[in-house]
């Protein structure tokens, strides 16, 4: 493939055209309807980052009560308790079991507040013209777009638990508030990751880079 | 400025979704592919005979996730009590009241109905194409849907929770694997399979041009 535009910049906008998100299929400027898959067709979308702070606002107000309540609600013969998701982990950790306590940290935690932190970096990078490399920031967001899906692990971990540990009198495990805020969590920071117009950190390259795509054969 | 195409050879263009790279089609061969020189991103991909393997294995979803969704998939006791749950009865754990309710019909979508609901969109829109049929009615919306539920298909997630559950219960209870469990670990590496066989220019391409009336 060669660069339609040769030297001037190599962007669909630069040259008066619109790309579809969906498809790459290209449009003369104006077209609001892909023709090829009936994408909605917007060269950059005005409130594209009122959008990405909207969701992610909700998004981090639900991360605080999913916090706060207990995640599951454990009753055995012996006892019963109610643990959040930190609480859980020391829980864990106080008994020796380190790595599960590290995993869960990980991914309840440091993962989720990473996903916000990135997300806001990104948006604020736009708006003030970031001192990191597009390319950093690029890959930046697909890592959250595509770790953002994994965060459900947790509440899907609940619904198994709570299904299956039934046993009576014996053990009975029953999901707590916490799961369902933070369900909304992460489905509120993926739709911020999704708001987030990834061609608005290449719209303040300057100069334009290599004119033909690399070929690459696979791996 | 310079426009450097007109109306008529727009065609032959593509712009990089991610970062509105515009670039002249220069279709790759067999197995090679098309990278954005600015952002990587993979622009086309294509493999032949891809659409025979891509259909084959969505119908082995559909078939998979309907019987993973009925059987057992784990079964814990301790002492003499045991309880057996399936997929269904992992959705439904949430259905206690109000809000709950919402969140147990969420589980149930993101992992039963939008992974099924994708692979019998795939088979509607990829199949003709395979058997050199013209493309079905709104074959372009029901490809665009499904590629925009794909973030939302979480069947894969699920059955790592699977793992991550048994390791949790494992200590309170004797855990064993229902043949569900197995079944959706196969769905696992075949949702997997099917994304990267996917060149999706490769089927926006073949719609356009057997669309088109002869
Ligand atoms: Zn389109
Ligand atoms: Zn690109």
């Amino acid at each position: 493939m060669t660069s339609a535009a040769g030297q001037s910049p190599p962007t669909a906008r630069d040259s008066g055209l619109v790309g579809c998100r969906r498809c790459t299929r290209v449009w003369p400027i104006e077209t609001e309807v892909c023709g090829r898959c009936g994408h909605a067709l917007q060269s950059r979308d005005p409130q594209a980052l009122q959008k990405v702070w909207a969701w992610w606002l909700v998004g981090v107000g639900c991360y605080v009560p999913a916090n706060l309540y207990p995640m599951l609600e454990t009753r055995t013969l012996v006892d019963s308790q109610d643990a959040t998701i930190v609480g859980g982990a020391v829980e864990l950790a106080l008994h020796g079991n380190w790595g599960i306590a590290i995993v869960i940290l990980v991914a309840s935690v440091l993962i989720p507040v990473g996903k916000f932190l990135v997300i806001a970096a990104l948006a604020l990078g736009v708006r003030y013209r970031s001192g990191l490399s597009e390319r950093l920031r690029h890959q930046l967001h697909e890592i959250v777009e595509y770790i953002g899906r994994w965060s459900m692990i947790d509440v899907f971990v609940v619904a198994i638990l709570s299904s299956l540990v039934q046993l009576g009198t014996l053990a009975a495990i029953r999901p707590g508030q916490a799961s369902l805020y933070f369900a909304l969590s992460v489905i509120f920071t993926m739709l911020s990751a999704q708001a987030f117009d990834s061609r608005l950190i290449w719209d303040t390259d300057p100069a334009p880079k290599p004119a033909a795509p690399a070929e690459r054969s696979p791996a | 400025m310079t426009h450097p195409a007109d109306r008529t050879d727009l065609d032959a263009l593509i712009a990089c979704p991610r970062c509105d790279a515009l670039y002249k089609v220069r279709e790759p061969a067999h197995r090679e592919r098309a990278v954005c020189a600015r952002c990587h991103h993979v622009l086309i991909a294509p493999r032949r005979g891809a659409g025979a393997q891509i259909v084959a294995v969505a119908l082995t979803v559909v078939v998979l996730v309907v019987a993973a969704t009925i059987f057992p998939f784990l079964e814990v006791s301790v002492g003499g009590a045991t309880n057996a749950s399936s997929i269904l009865d992992a959705a439904l754990a949430f259905s206690g009241s109000g809000l709950f309710l919402l969140l147990a019909l969420a589980v149930a979508a993101l992992i039963v109905v939008i992974p099924v609901t994708r692979a019998l969109l795939v088979i509607y829109v990829i199949a003709p194409l395979v058997f050199d049929r013209r493309p079905l009615p709104h074959a372009s919306s029901a490809f665009r849907l499904s590629e925009a539920l794909r973030p939302w298909s979480m069947a894969e997630i699920f059955a790592i929770g699977c793992a991550v559950a048994l390791v949790k219960v494992a200590d309170l209870a004797t855990v064993s694997l229902g043949p569900a469990f197995w079944m959706f670990s196969v769905l696992v590496v075949l949702v997997v399979a099917q994304d990267s066989f996917l060149c999706r220019y490769s089927v926006w391409k073949a719609l356009e041009r057997e669309a088109r009336p002869t």
